[in-house]
């Protein structure tokens, strides 16, 4: 095999990864308004797919319920930006420990008292539930009538405020994107990430084998939620507007999760191509409906569901692991 | 307030959650026996709402008397889904089943959106306004009608269970997988069998409901959920136990509407999940797991 050892990727695959950041960099200079917010919406959930990875691909403890995170940290960061006129990186700062911290209740609420798998899965959802209608009813928040951050016309671009022009946050969730996968190729080349895929392939065994297999597994929810907790700020000054029942809701949550099962779970590949195989089928499906003048709400959705479920019965491990295999890049099996 | 608004409240929350519990004991069967978590559960008891909905508009039939069709309805789509599509699933790992269930959910909610557009549709029977006066005590004829007719469904299920051949087949199926199929049991026939009375229980549900809400399109999530809070509430794999889980959250939300705001009456059902998850994970009436 010709992996180079310091980096854990063959030549090829290094190679591939450099063309595909060329051209992400590039991007802007090619592509119109439209075409650029639409890759920002794959970087997202590219983002956010990778983290929610941390959890499940690495760890092996299904999450259904990471809006929470998401919706939290949108929340703190506008909050403290509307009423305190505090900048959304201090408000990072101040989200990134609550997320990790709620992550951390759950973890250890679950952890403790052995609750996992489904049960797990569902106590997620309930927490996100819990506080989907909690701000819903939270009046210092503005409950269900919503949270606006001032959207004026910027004449320059100012990073440390996040506002300016969609090019902007572009690149911002670029280097996200690119940070995160870094970390994750980080992590799973150290200790924690052997320690991680141990518990995923066989808890008792890894227990057995003198893991701490509740302190690794705390580690997993903190590390995600935390790394989550940026997606919902970012959330919070792309989109400028907050509604409890869409940030909490329980298909915001199912978007995150989706993107990495098509592209390959427990990949570092995988959540980025489920971002780009999804969003582009998301929006494929709008411009062909809108091209013939279909105007019917549901068939776009329609059309959706089918296509994941051809690809979830042809594809059992993802789009990315098969493609890889082609391409002569595959990743190490774990 | 008075005694009687709580008391009076209160029995419209233990009829309305026989319901719910017989919406639960479809996905706990399920679950129980077929390993899968039907996360399109919600969505399968819209289907027969919506079904319900437009026998009543088209024909006036009443969603009572259309009770058992449309729950062997339902059964035949049950028995098809995991035959074809659902059974190659059950080896899989569960985040594969989710991803197979929720493009079901996805392309069921939105079918009935195109089919019958976003708004609530309503089945004004000539009893909606009905009510029984026991003493001090008011009953609402309809929920009264559904949550009998939720009782009778649910015991003939456990007979069902109890004393058949299949129903003791069922469940040697779900005690022990491979002793099943090597005293020859047809298991993916009882698979399907299972799956298709799972959706016959919430399809019955899903008639009774349509007497005391007004169906949508995109109800199917938030009940997929409230199923699952019932299940877990009760203990899975407990027959009893969905039903005693129905109650108990059927009564929490009437009450919790009544004594807060109705909008923040689910944040009680999940309140009563994490507590059961926490300090009694096998359910209120559950066996100790392993």
């Amino acid at each position: 095999m010709t992996s180079s050892f310091s980096t854990g990727f063959s030549r090829r695959g290094a190679a591939l990864l450099a063309v595909l950041l060329a051209a992400l960099v590039a991007a802007p200079w090619m592509v119109n308004d439209y075409l650029l917010t639409v890759l920002v919406l794959i970087l997202y959930f590219a983002y956010t797919g990778q983290a929610w990875n941390v959890m499940m691909g690495f760890a092996g403890q299904l999450s259904l319920g990471h809006a929470l995170y998401v919706g939290l940290s949108s929340y703190v960061a506008a909050m403290m930006f509307t009423r305190l006129g505090v900048g959304p990186w201090l408000g990072l700062l101040a989200a990134i420990p609550l997320a990790a911290a709620c992550g951390a209740i759950i973890g250890y609420l679950a952890f403790r008292f052995r609750v996992a798998g489904v049960y797990f899965a569902i106590l997620t959802i309930a927490f996100a539930e819990f506080a989907r209608i909690g701000f819903d009813n939270w009046g210092f928040v503005n409950a269900s009538s919503g949270l606006f951050l001032p959207v004026k016309q910027y004449a320059h671009n100012d990073l440390w405020q996040l506002r300016g022009s969609p090019t902007m946050f572009y690149y911002v969730i670029l280097a996200a994107t690119v940070l995160v996968f870094v970390l994750c190729h980080f992590l799973i080349h150290r200790r924690i990430g052997y320690f991680w895929l141990a518990i995923r392939e066989d808890e008792e065994a890894a227990r057995a084998a003198g893991i701490d297999t509740f302190r690794y597994k705390m580690y997993a929810v903190m590390v995600s939620a935390a790394v989550t907790s940026f997606a919902g700020v970012f959330y919070a000054f792309f989109y400028n507007n907050l509604f409890p029942e869409q940030v909490f809701s329980i298909s915001r949550s199912i978007e995150i999760i989706l993107g990495p099962i098509i592209g390959g779970i427990g990949t570092l590949f995988g959540p980025i191509l489920g971002a780009f195989v999804l969003t582009g089928l998301a929006e494929t499906l709008n411009a062909v409906m809108s091209a013939f003048g279909v105007e019917l709400p549901g068939a776009r959705q329609v059309f959706y569901g089918v296509c994941l479920l051809l690809v979830v019965v042809a594809l059992p491990d993802g789009v990315w692991p098969p493609l890889a295999r082609r391409l002569g890049v595959a990743e190490r099996k774990r | 307030m008075p005694f009687d608004v709580y008391l009076n409240v209160a029995v419209g929350g233990v009829l309305t959650g026989l319901v719910y519990g017989l919406m639960a004991l479809g996905l706990s069967v399920i679950f129980g026996v077929v390993r899968v978590v039907n996360f399109a559960h919600g969505e399968m008891m819209t289907v027969a709402m919506f079904i319900a909905v437009v026998l009543f508009s088209w024909f006036h039939l009443d969603p009572l008397i259309m009770l058992l069709p449309i729950a062997a309805v339902l059964f035949v789509f049950g028995y098809a889904l995991q035959a074809s599509l659902i059974n190659p699933f059950i080896t899989r790992p569960e985040h594969s089943q989710f991803l197979l269930l929720v493009a079901l959910a996805i392309i069921i909610a939105n079918a009935l959106l195109i089919m019958f557009g976003p708004d609530a549709r309503s089945v004004q029977t000539a009893y909606a306004y009905d009510s029984f006066q026991l003493g001090r005590l008011i009953v609402d004829a309809a929920k009264l009608y559904a949550g009998v007719a939720a009782v009778v469904f649910t015991a003939a299920l456990f007979a069902l269970f109890r004393f058949t051949l299949i129903g003791k087949a069922i469940r040697a199926c779900a005690d022990n997988y491979t002793g099943a199929l090597v005293v020859g049991l047809d298991v993916r026939r009882l698979y399907a069998l299972t799956f298709g009375l799972g959706a016959a229980c919430v399809g019955a549900a899903g008639v009774m409901l349509v007497l005391l809400m007004d169906p949508t399109p995109m109800l199917g999530p938030g009940y997929t959920l409230l199923a699952f809070v019932i299940v877990i509430t009760g203990g899975l794999g407990s027959m009893p136990g969905a039903l005693v889980g129905g109650v108990l959250i059927g009564v929490t939300e009437a009450l919790a509407g009544l004594l807060f705001t109705p909008s923040v009456k689910s944040m009680f059902a999940f309140a009563i999940l994490v507590l059961v998850l926490l300090f009694r994970p096998q359910g209120i009436l559950g066996r100790r797991l392993a």
